[in-house]
């Protein structure tokens, strides 16, 4: 396991974190201020201070005894082949294109069937429960996997907050919308902006956490930042990237894929070698970095956790 | 005299025939390329699988664009880069097959047979690399000559391969048929002239009397 040694010195020894982020943000605003009065308009990506975020160590995190020990795939890996359709929607693209997505300031807003709504600020969020090394399998539903080491916290720290009411039923989640920032956007493959959605007890379950980070390091933008959704015994799909509000419904939402193609992708997509897409099979998967496939797991493999969750449920109708 | 300025007309066509066939191997130098430097990312067997699909779908599409080329840049030249360019097409739905059977399924029968009938887009591409199989096999000078008229019938058979592929190709995506769409597109064009020049032919009776008798195999109007 590629687990990197703190050095001795921890960063927040040397400059306090909340300073440190706080003179970031000042200069990042009072720089855009001047450009903004200076030019009459603030340059997409001028100051590109999301550039700056990817690759800043995260102080404290700690380890999970949720985490599997197979080895994570390599930081280039994991960096370099991403389904984000925001970006571009061939897997390389990303990778490029992620560069022009602003992750500070960020705002993510938690409303609806709840007693506490709020608008959290990107940095307040990420304060609200201890940092955790997760290392997750991830089956994409195209069929291949890898081993992730994410970094984040459980999402019910995040209900537990907002206190839903007894009417909040699922959560519904959005990615940004802005074109300008996502060049994917402008184009019509999926239905902006990006929408998933979770059952609550879904939500609650302990594995579903919400990262900030990869490798020990805050997020790259290709991989979701500044903050993404992780549900590892889901198609990655449901793991919804760049997430900007949170909302507590009622009713059962309509994800991004449902609308795209209702007949192949359901709003459970549990990972189930015995439910094929109706155009391939999911039978197996490639580990990325493997040459032969490798059989893929029911609920890839995370099904003495989370199986109860689904007792009774016919898996073929709700896939 | 004149037989000298022959041979370097003769002379020039073979090296243009030498470098469109070199060139016609640049694709694969490219792939094997990248995958020499570790260039293919991080799932090497996709892009192969993905590359050597795309580049049997542009060598098809540059096949069937030699005839409407002829006729309207009145090249006649270029029908003898034709079997060529159709067997690079064979050569490269070989490599693409090959990838398929080896690299991906490595050899599970089972699994392959599973796929084949159950899975629309690989039934449809098996069957349009199959169909292949005999147009490469009777494009020799003997097979034309032998075949006679069933020759160029049988060789019709690429109008359906060339839609069985761009349909494969268009349902193997998850959600940007843009491509897809646009091999679709061109495949549409180059259906369309053949359908408009049949029938104009017909009409004219311009089928029993060329009015350009250049050239002399029967393997032209197709």
């Amino acid at each position: 396991m590629l687990i990197k040694k703190p050095s001795d010195i921890k960063g927040g020894e040397i400059t306090d974190k909340e300073t440190y982020l706080d003179r970031r943000k000042f200069l990042i605003q009072a720089s855009a201020a001047l450009a903004t009065m200076a030019t009459g308009f603030a340059a997409p990506g001028f100051l590109e201070p999301s550039r700056a975020q990817a690759g800043i160590k995260l102080a404290g995190v700690r380890k999970s005894p949720l985490s599997t020990d197979e080895p994570p795939n390599s930081f280039k890996d994991i960096t370099t082949y991403n389904n984000f359709y925001e970006f571009g929607t061939d897997k390389y693209s990303p990778a490029r294109n992620a560069k022009s997505l602003v992750t500070r300031p960020w705002t993510v807003a938690v409303e609806g069937e709840i007693k506490h709504p709020k608008v959290y600020d990107i940095d307040e969020l990420t304060k609200i429960s201890p940092l955790e090394e997760r290392i997750y399998r991830l089956r994409c539903v195209e069929g291949w996997s890898m081993v992730i080491p994410w970094v984040g916290f459980p999402l019910n720290a995040l209900i537990n907050q907002a206190q839903p009411t007894s009417k909040a039923r699922y959560i519904e989640f959005k990615t940004l919308f802005d074109p300008k920032q996502m060049p994917g956007q402008y184009r019509g493959v999926l239905e902006w902006s990006y929408t998933e959605g979770l059952r609550m007890d879904e939500a609650m379950h302990p594995l579903t956490i919400l990262a900030v980070g990869l490798y020990g390091e805050v997020l790259p933008n290709q991989n979701g930042a500044p903050i993404r959704l992780v549900v590892p015994w889901k198609y990655g799909f449901k793991s919804i990237k760049s997430i900007v509000r949170f909302r507590f419904v009622e009713k059962q939402p309509l994800t991004a894929w449902m609308k795209s193609a209702p007949h192949e992708y359901g709003f459970y997509s549990n990972v189930n070698p015995e439910v094929n897409h109706p155009r391939w099979s999911q039978a197996r998967e490639r580990r990325i970095g493997e040459f032969t496939k490798r059989k893929t797991l029911m609920f890839n493999g995370y099904g003495d956790q989370i199986a109860s969750l689904y007792q009774g449920m016919d898996l073929k109708t709700n896939f | 005299m004149l037989n000298s300025q022959f041979k370097t007309q003769n002379l020039k066509f073979k090296i243009l025939q030498v470098g469109a066939f070199l060139a016609c191997l640049i694709p694969l130098g490219l792939l094997g390329f990248d995958a020499y430097t570790d260039n293919l990312g991080a799932n090497p067997i996709e892009v192969i699988t993905r590359t050597t699909g795309t580049w049997t779908l542009v060598f098809l599409l540059i096949t069937l664009s030699v005839t409407p080329l002829r006729k309207l840049a009145g090249v006649q030249r270029l029908i003898k880069f034709r079997r060529m360019l159709g067997l690079f097409t064979f050569f490269y739905a070989c490599l693409h097959f090959t990838t398929y059977i080896w690299l991906d399924q490595f050899f599970d029968l089972h699994d392959i047979i599973k796929d084949v009938m159950k899975r629309p887009f690989i039934t449809l591409g098996f069957a349009s690399f199959v169909s292949l199989i005999p147009l490469a096999i009777t494009s020799n000078r003997r097979m034309i000559t032998r075949l006679g008229k069933r020759w160029q019938q049988l060789h019709r058979a690429v109008y359906l391969i060339a839609i069985g592929g761009v349909i494969h190709f268009y349902w193997q995506v998850k959600a940007d048929t843009t491509q897809p769409l646009i091999y679709g597109a061109i495949l549409t064009l180059l259906l369309a002239y053949r359908l408009i020049t049949a029938r104009g032919l017909r009409t004219t009776g311009a089928l029993r009397t060329p009015t350009r008798p250049v050239v002399r195999d029967n393997r032209v109007r197709n």
